[in-house]
């Protein structure tokens, strides 16, 4: 039964030793009144059983269908090797690297991981990861908040609508003001934006490509905020990082972003990886699990958890964050996946990213009734506007075994006939085709 | 070791990925473009392998050896619930599928998984409602929080503490001071182990907004006055909140919701088996009764009359979104797959084993270490190394003495009101050979302090590294690596 290794002659024999009669009165601490009033879990089954029964749940799943969703979560491709690595046991059945001369691979890699994003985000330090990209953008707005001690955030109106709504319901309880600038032509309203600011702001909240895809320059933003003690948080695409100006490059304070596109299957939306990279001046600050690098008694070099001051399981109530654990097993993914494409590989993705996008916009442009928004450049993510309801058009391309984009009339009023199509490398010439024809041939109906 | 960044060598890729097929080529005006390619490493796959191999072996999990880490429930992680999760109709699925068509009809298997766990731990613990969003323990803790704050807010009740024994895990008091709450500490009574519960009826009044409690405690004490503290905490009309990071010891033996807990979160990465991942991915799925149901967060999964499963999100009342989707799916996944397969009987022998395991250690080890608190422990049992350590010999020094014997150590210095604290939880999955073996360790252990104390403070020295200078880490700050000049 189950995975006790221990027969009944052993129990026995333990018992004798614990001056115990039976396991039950190992119990007479729980009173009877205090006793379940219901246990009702059906039987055990075995491994071949439930097997069945969970590949039947997953056969049920539309996962075939041909992708062009992305709205921040993107189907790339996996290389193998990272499965393969990543069901090493002595990574994914290990806990927190507490004992570190126990866990040097865990914290080594970590160590890498933290190097990764620093330079793909062109940023001082990162930290060891946190729960999503969402979960990132809010703790960078309390490292804000907590740095200069101001308590209204900006929020442009290309940041991910999910994380907005994440963002409103983590400070429902708390006294942090919002303001949202809604976007001109899918870039940042610089007027509006900075009609916004006052002395009040704490941060503003950017994302470059923003959630229609469109990307932006916001250094002249970064040069405002700053002079007016305003720190600037930015969520990024990690995969677009490898052809667009980086967080660093326009001055950014924090960047945050999912790391999901970087090698973690898409899972029906978790576990995915939150990353942040910040500066030299505001680590400490920073929420997390950070490993830095050391000696050990004998002058050799090794890996410890640092900054541990910071955190829940020492500061308690006055910790900067309450979050315990990383994701390191998704971390690792990430890193595993980086080191894989190298320096030349990322950028040849983003650009394989690109071409395609640009192709299937081509195509797309071509359906009489069909609009493709190009006010302004795009990555690999573009909006384009339907003779019809958008969502009631996804469901016609379905039939057709194409998921076609995201609806964006689900988030914003007045944009019932938009679709936010993404497209990955891992299109073909062929898909894009045929998803312009299914797409021609619906419209046609 | 050297630093994979060290082993780089110009124009090497790992990935051969695909000739670009399509007859156009994309750009990117210049003023939005990145100035230098990322310095990313340059690996064969072959040189990536390696890496990852040889660092793996610098590492220790379940499957290395016993891992007592006290609070940490490192149980063995079934192999067959990673096969299940790495199906590609899981790991394929676009969690904004739903939003498609028709609420879900293109994701059923899914969101049946979801549902179903969502019954079974509700069964389990005796609660009305579960939601699976909150993607780690602490997340767990953090949404009942703010659920607890949304039901007071909407009954206009003016809260503003939060109660905490000072023994519990220092995210307790961390999530309630994100949520809002400032947090006032409870006594543990030294004599029996547990709450202080006069103490606490004294420090409960009307700006009280919940009390936080781990049952079993952190000591492996089991509160049996339960009913008495949901009567003081219910009576100022606070809530009551069970911390599940030691439900590991109750399955099928007691239910938080049927002695009135309003809200819990249960840690499913150690109750239900799935590997903690080196630290994370997790997740904790939080359940309430039925007066915090209105506040659960978006989205919620319901079973409609015909038998389909549906997102929901029309709850005026809700907290909104905790996480971007629907929790850390494919940990939901692994851990439903864990309890069909052991079903009713196997989950009450799993606490069965648990408690056995840690009361047979507990014995095994009392003449040879201090016992705080003697009496039965549930599935943990806390010592002392305050003997060993006035011969110099420290709780820390015991741990890394373990290391050099081949096991991982346990918790040291938690919980915190413990002095030279070592917590110790085996698990059910652990043998009586292996728990032999350990305690053999200990036995020699506490000898060599008596007789030869310097010889432990040595250790270890079978590892990769010794003892590590952790105030040089946090003085250096070397967090990413740069190559030397």
């Amino acid at each position: 039964m189950g995975y006790i290794a221990n027969t009944e002659q052993q129990q026995r024999e333990m018992l004798k030793t614990c001056n115990a009669s039976s396991i039950d009165e190992l119990f007479n601490d729980i009173p009877n009144s205090l006793k379940p009033k219901s246990f009702d879990i059906p039987a055990g089954k075995s491994e071949f059983e439930v097997c069945t029964l969970i590949q039947n749940m997953a056969s049920q799943n539309y996962s075939h269908l041909t992708n062009f969703i992305g709205g921040g979560f993107y189907d790339h491709f996996i290389p193998s090797a990272i499965d393969a690595l990543i069901s090493r046991s002595e990574f994914y059945t290990a806990y927190t690297p507490y004992q570190p001369e126990l866990s040097q691979g865990t914290l080594q890699a970590i160590y890498e991981y933290q190097t990764d994003i620093a330079r793909l985000a062109d940023m001082e330090v990162s930290n060891a990861s946190l729960y999503d990209g969402g979960t990132a953008l809010y703790e960078a707005c309390q490292m804000a908040i907590s740095t200069n001690r101001r308590n209204r955030i900006v929020m442009d109106g290309g940041v991910n609508p999910i994380y907005k709504k994440m963002l409103y319901s983590y400070t429902s309880n708390l006294s942090i003001d919002f303001c949202e600038v809604s976007v001109s032509h899918g870039q940042s309203d610089r007027q509006k934006l900075f009609y916004s600011l006052d002395e009040k702001t704490s941060a503003v909240v950017l994302q470059n490509p923003n959630f229609f895809g469109v990307i932006d320059d916001h250094s002249d933003i970064v040069e405002k905020c700053h002079s007016m003690g305003i720190l600037v948080i930015q969520s990024t695409y990690p995969i677009a990082l490898g052809l667009i100006k980086t967080p660093g490059e326009i001055g950014v304070d924090i960047a945050t972003g999912e790391g999901q596109s970087l090698g973690i299957p898409l899972s029906f939306g978790g576990p995915y990886l939150g990353f942040m990279a910040t500066n030299k001046k505001l680590v400490r600050k920073m929420p997390g699990r950070i490993v830095g690098k050391t000696l050990d008694n004998k002058g050799r070099e090794g890996f410890v958890l640092t900054l541990q001051a910071r955190e829940q399981h020492i500061r308690r109530e006055k910790a900067t964050s309450n979050i315990c654990t990383n994701q390191a097993l998704c971390a690792l993914r990430a890193h595993i996946y980086l080191s894989l494409l190298g320096k030349k590989g990322l950028t040849q993705t983003a650009q394989l990213c690109l071409d395609k996008a640009t192709y299937a916009k081509k195509r797309i442009k071509e359906i009489p009734g069909v609009d493709v928004m190009e006010s302004s450049p795009t990555f690999n993510e573009f909006t384009i506007s339907l003779p019809l309801d958008a969502g009631e058009f996804a469901g016609m391309m379905i039939d057709r075994g194409f998921a076609a984009g995201f609806p964006l009339g689900r988030y914003y009023e007045g944009m019932e006939n938009y679709l936010l199509v993404a497209v990955t490398e891992k299109r073909t010439k062929h898909e894009i085709g045929h998803f312009a024809e299914a797409m021609e041939e619906a419209l046609c109906q | 070791m050297s630093i994979i960044y060290e082993k780089s060598i110009p124009n090497r890729q790992g990935v051969r990925l695909p000739a670009c097929d399509v007859p156009v080529s994309g750009s990117i005006p210049k003023e939005y473009r990145r100035s230098n390619e990322a310095e990313l490493c340059e690996l064969s796959e072959v040189d990536v392998i390696r890496h990852f191999t040889a660092l793996s072996r610098k590492n220790y999990g379940v499957d290395t050896n016993f891992y007592p880490l006290g609070s940490c429930t490192m149980k063995y992680n079934p192999k067959f619930t990673e096969k299940l999760a790495a199906l590609d109709g899981f790991a394929s699925l676009h969690p904004l599928l739903p939003q498609l068509r028709h609420g879900g009809l293109l994701t059923q298997g899914a969101l049946a998984v979801c549902y179903k766990l969502e019954r079974v731990l509700s069964e389990i613990c005796g609660m009305d409602e579960f939601t699976l969003q909150p993607m780690a323990g602490a997340h767990g803790e953090l949404t009942a929080m703010m659920l607890i704050a949304a039901y007071h807010n909407k009954k206009g009740n003016k809260k503003s503490e939060v109660l905490i024994p000072d023994e519990a895990h220092g995210t307790n008091p961390s999530s309630a001071a994100i949520a809002g709450y400032s947090v006032k500490p409870v006594p543990t009574n030294p004599e029996n182990g547990a709450l202080d519960v006069e103490a606490l009826k004294s420090m409960v009044n009307e700006k009280t907004a919940a009390l936080m409690l781990t049952n079993p405690n952190t000591l492996g004490i089991f509160n049996s006055d339960i009913h008495k503290i949901a009567d003081i905490v219910h009576k100022v009309d606070a809530q009551l909140y069970y911390d599940g990071a030691n439900l590991n010891a109750v399955l099928g033996k007691f239910r938080p919701g049927d002695s009135d807990f309003d809200a819990i979160h249960v840690n499913l990465h150690k109750t239900f088996a799935t590997p903690h991942g080196g630290g994370g991915p997790g997740a904790g799925p939080v359940g309430v009764k039925e007066h915090l149901i209105p506040f659960l967060p978006i989205s919620r999964v319901v079973k409609r009359d015909d038998g389909t499963y549906a997102l929901n999100y029309k709850y005026p009342d809700s907290i909104g979104y905790i996480a971007p989707f629907y929790g850390n799916f494919s940990v939901c996944l692994k851990a439903y797959a864990y309890i069909l397969l052991l079903g009713k009987e196997g989950l009450t022998e799993v606490s069965e084993n648990a408690v056995l395991n840690a009361n047979y250690l507990l014995h095994s080890l009392k003449e040879h270490y201090d016992v705080p608190c003697m009496r039965t422990c549930m599935h943990e049992c806390v010592l002392s190394a305050q003997k060993q350590a006035e011969k110099g010999v420290r709780a820390l020094d015991v741990a890394k003495a373990l290391i050099d014997r081949g096991f991982h150590p346990p918790t040291v210095y938690f919980p915190l009101i413990v002095k030279e604290a070592l917590m110790i939880e085996p698990t059910e999955t652990e043998s009586k050979e292996t728990l032999d073996a350990f305690v053999e360790a200990m036995k020699e252990i506490a000898k060599l302090s008596e007789t030869d104390p310097e010889s432990l403070q040595q250790s270890p020295e079978t590892t990769p590294v010794s003892r590590l200078d952790e105030a040089r880490a946090a003085k250096m700050m070397d967090l990413v690596y740069t190559k030397p000049e």
